[in-house]
């Protein structure tokens, strides 16, 4: 039994963390989330080129470099600590692996090398307006046979929707209803009678988008009919993914809070020696650590292909989810009237805290989900 | 990161495994698990159950060979806790001796100490209780007033201690008595070790909101003991004292976790028989209790790499303590909702003597968790002091 990162996945951390300190600081987040598209080029490149990000996780085939979700996970951890705006989680944690689950080795083959390489940018169009995550929230209808089919509706609340040029989109076959029937289906970024709308997001840094389909032709991912469980290994990952992602968020409020504590003094003394201040931090640390036990466990499980992935998954989307919102909600109060500027960033942090929880599916959804799976 | 056994921990498993099955049977068996340091279900058979495992060194497995030890690592201990748990073998009573005291001599004793100790503890011919807290040391333990004055080769001991487990069965107990009588606080108090049945000892039963006694009061009344009985240096016993707390906050939870689960797994049915299963407020609770404590086991896994790779117990100890009592807490509440207005009816009636079942007194048992071993408010000010490095309390 081995708990623990190793040194190469240590020194991974330590490259990941330099590059996004120099690149992704509060001034560039606050650049960007002001911005429609949310994400700069030329750092995505660079994530692309000289770290090779992107292709990290994707198998080698594919133009990846075959490194597991423990990897992934150390990566978006780092990304969740700065709150790097770009469209990594929507690419590589959601349109890159619905692909790899769902398409058939053609398809792979045509899909993924671009991904890998940073070239393509991806989105999952999954969720529509009743702002369901499961299959039941699947309504749009694929029209069509063969290779040929056409896709009509609304997808919402699709994570930078508006800058992808793949979008990975979850329809389902007329007459279906549950699991039974959803299909996926790939429609380039410009396809003619496609309409996207990039939404005003109260987390500015991270970017949905609402797009409308009018008669738009797609192509079939994998076997029609037959797409929901890769969809929804998908998003079990996913939700492994953006578990890790959170508690590097969850650890920088902590710090932030930790170092404020120390430093703020009200009635002649740091406020961090009141009891108040400190058993607050203290609970924000048993619960960003125990965060981090359950999103490290569920990225072994996920590297693992484990038969124990929807269950860790939903368990660490619903700790994480509240650890998160908990601790960047104290995070305000400790810092007090400050942390309520627009100018500090506890804001920033509360505000991807809440679309985090929300995305996905939040923890009550999850400790449902998890119920059903542990059999209760 | 890898959570599977390695070739020899899976052949270590199969080892613990095939001895639980030659021997956990009959009367062993049919104690399922029940009981506990502070719950005296079944106690003779457990007793008789301890010497058998005592007798083929299950008991300190990871004590230095030379003390009849396995010299088990810390990976090994686990497993054999695992399968401990998993087999429902009974409910451990030499945890004091074992599980605090013996770590603690292991740690600071002389060798004449450790020969003297150690083998009566794996033999179970001697049990342990713990004399720390008293009626006016707390949470505040450094305000012992418990004294000891050297007459002759012996010490004399007066004071008074308050929820000392198992004083009532054990034969000797380890405390912390204030040795140098101009001291205040955490200095001049030393780590004694005295034996229990002597006429300057008198144990009183304390009876708690479960209507059982498992607590005593203990008076020492010119109670005496030898000269050479203290661990490590005479008025310099507050870091023995503070280590043996480390083992108890530390490395006990990891083997309680699989008790909570099969707890947690227990209560999982009461609600499917009695329907409350369906209700989603139920369900989100129980869900809730399944997230924590399969957490609480991959926080005791990381906390033990921690462990193995650096060989300390840190302070980060304190979040485990803080952690199960919580958890196991509020299970308890969840209880109470899973049994509806059927969880407020006494079984036994009037005639039980205030006979808790399973689930009420683990209710009640559990509001002791968040207080005994160091309350959660001293955990939280042992993380944010010495995890965190936030600024003491001025005092």
């Amino acid at each position: 039994m081995d708990f623990a990162f190793d040194e190469d996945q240590e020194a991974l951390r330590d490259t990941v963390r330099k590059f996004l300190e120099a690149r992704s600081p509060e001034s560039e987040v606050r650049r960007l989330m002001d911005t429609v598209e949310g994400y700069d080029p030329a750092v995505w490149a660079q994530m692309a080129n000289e770290l090779g990000l992107q292709s990290l996780a994707l198998p080698e085939a594919y133009g990846g470099q075959g490194y597991t979700f423990v990897e992934l996970g150390i990566v978006l951890e780092e990304m969740g600590r700065v709150l790097l705006c770009a469209p990594f989680f929507s690419t590589v944690v959601l349109a890159a692996n619905a692909i790899l689950h769902a398409g058939t080795d053609e398809e792979k083959a045509a899909l993924l090398p671009g991904i890998a390489s940073g070239e393509t940018i991806a989105a999952l169009a999954f969720t529509e307006p009743s702002g369901r995550w499961d299959a039941d929230g699947i309504t749009m209808v694929a029209s069509g046979s063969g290779d040929s089919f056409t896709l009509d509706g609304t997808k919402t609340f699709v994570i930078d929707g508006h800058i992808a040029d793949l979008l990975v989109v979850a329809a389902r076959t007329q007459g279906t209803g549950g699991a039974e029937g959803v299909s996926l289906f790939t429609v380039q970024g410009d396809a003619e009678g496609l309409t996207r709308t990039p939404l005003a997001t109260m987390d500015q840094t991270r970017k949905q988008a609402r797009v409308d389909f009018a008669g738009v032709a797609a192509k079939p991912l994998g076997t029609v009919g037959n797409g929901w469980d890769a969809l929804s290994k998908t998003l079990d990952q996913a939700a492994v993914g953006l578990s890790n992602e959170m508690v590097g968020g969850a650890q920088k409020v902590l710090d932030m809070s930790v170092e404020y504590a120390k430093v703020r003094v009200q009635f002649g003394r740091p406020i961090g020696s009141f009891q108040a201040i400190k058993h607050k931090c203290a609970d924000m640390l048993l619960e960003v650590e125990s965060a981090k036990s359950a999103a490290y466990y569920s990225a072994w499980a996920a590297a693992e292909d484990s038969d124990e992935l929807p269950v860790v998954a939903s368990l660490a989307k619903a700790y994480c989810s509240d650890a998160y919102f908990h601790a960047a909600a104290e995070n305000i109060q400790i810092h007090g009237g400050i942390g309520f500027t627009w100018e500090h960033p506890a804001h920033l942090y509360f505000k991807r805290a809440k679309s985090s929880e929300v995305l996905l599916g939040d923890a009550t959804y999850h400790r449902e989900l998890l119920a059903q799976r542990i059999g209760l | 990161m890898d959570f599977r056994d390695t070739p020899a921990e899976a052949e270590f498993r199969a080892e613990i495994r095939a001895w639980l099955d030659e021997h956990l049977v009959g009367k062993f068996a049919a104690l399922g698990g029940r009981g506990g340091p502070a719950d005296e279900t079944g106690w003779e058979t457990r007793v008789e159950w301890e010497r058998i495992l005592g007798k083929d060194r299950w008991i300190g497995l990871g004590w230095p060979e030379e003390y009849g030890g396995r010299a088990a690592d810390l990976s090994q201990q686990v497993i054999f806790d695992e399968e401990y748990a998993k087999a429902g073998a009974p409910a451990r009573i030499s945890f004091f001796g074992e599980g605090l005291f013996a770590p603690t001599l292991i740690a600071f004793g002389t060798p004449e100490q450790k020969q003297r100790f150690l083998p009566k503890i794996q033999s179970v011919d001697e049990l342990w209780c713990q004399g720390y807290s008293e009626p006016n040391a707390g949470s505040d333990l450094a305000n012992v007033q418990t004294r000891a004055v050297l007459d002759g080769d012996e010490w004399v001991v007066n004071g008074q201690k308050v929820w000392t487990t198992l004083a009532h069965r054990a034969q000797w107990c380890f405390l912390i008595a204030r040795t140098d009588p101009e001291s205040k606080g955490s200095k001049g108090l030393s780590y004694l070790l005295v034996p229990m049945d002597q006429p300057g000892v008198e144990v009183r039963p304390l009876r708690q909101m479960t209507g059982s006694a498992e607590f005593n009061e203990v008076f020492f009344d010119d109670a005496r003991t030898a000269k050479s009985l203290v661990v490590g240096e005479v008025n310099d016993g507050w870091k023995v004292a503070m280590a043996t707390l480390g083992f108890e906050r530390g490395t006990a939870f990891l083997s309680q976790q699989l008790g909570f689960q099969r707890e947690l797994a227990d209560l999982i049915e009461v609600a499917r028989a009695n329907g409350s299963i369906d209700e989603p407020r139920i369900r989100q609770e129980l869900a809730d209790s399944y997230v924590g404590v399969m957490i609480m086991k991959y926080n005791g896994m990381r906390m033990l790499t921690n462990l193995v790779k650096r060989g300390v117990i840190g302070p980060e100890s304190s979040i485990g303590k803080l952690y199960w009592s919580n958890w196991h807490r509020t299970l308890g509440e969840r209880a109470m909702h899973v049994l509806g207005p059927e969880g407020q009816i006494i079984d036994a009636g009037f005639d039980g003597d205030y006979e808790l079942n399973e689930i009420q007194r683990s209710f009640m048992f559990s509001r002791s968790e968040t207080i005994y071993a160091g309350a959660s408010e001293i955990q939280r000010n042992i993380i944010g002091e010495r995890v965190l490095g936030l600024p003491r309390e001025p005092r």
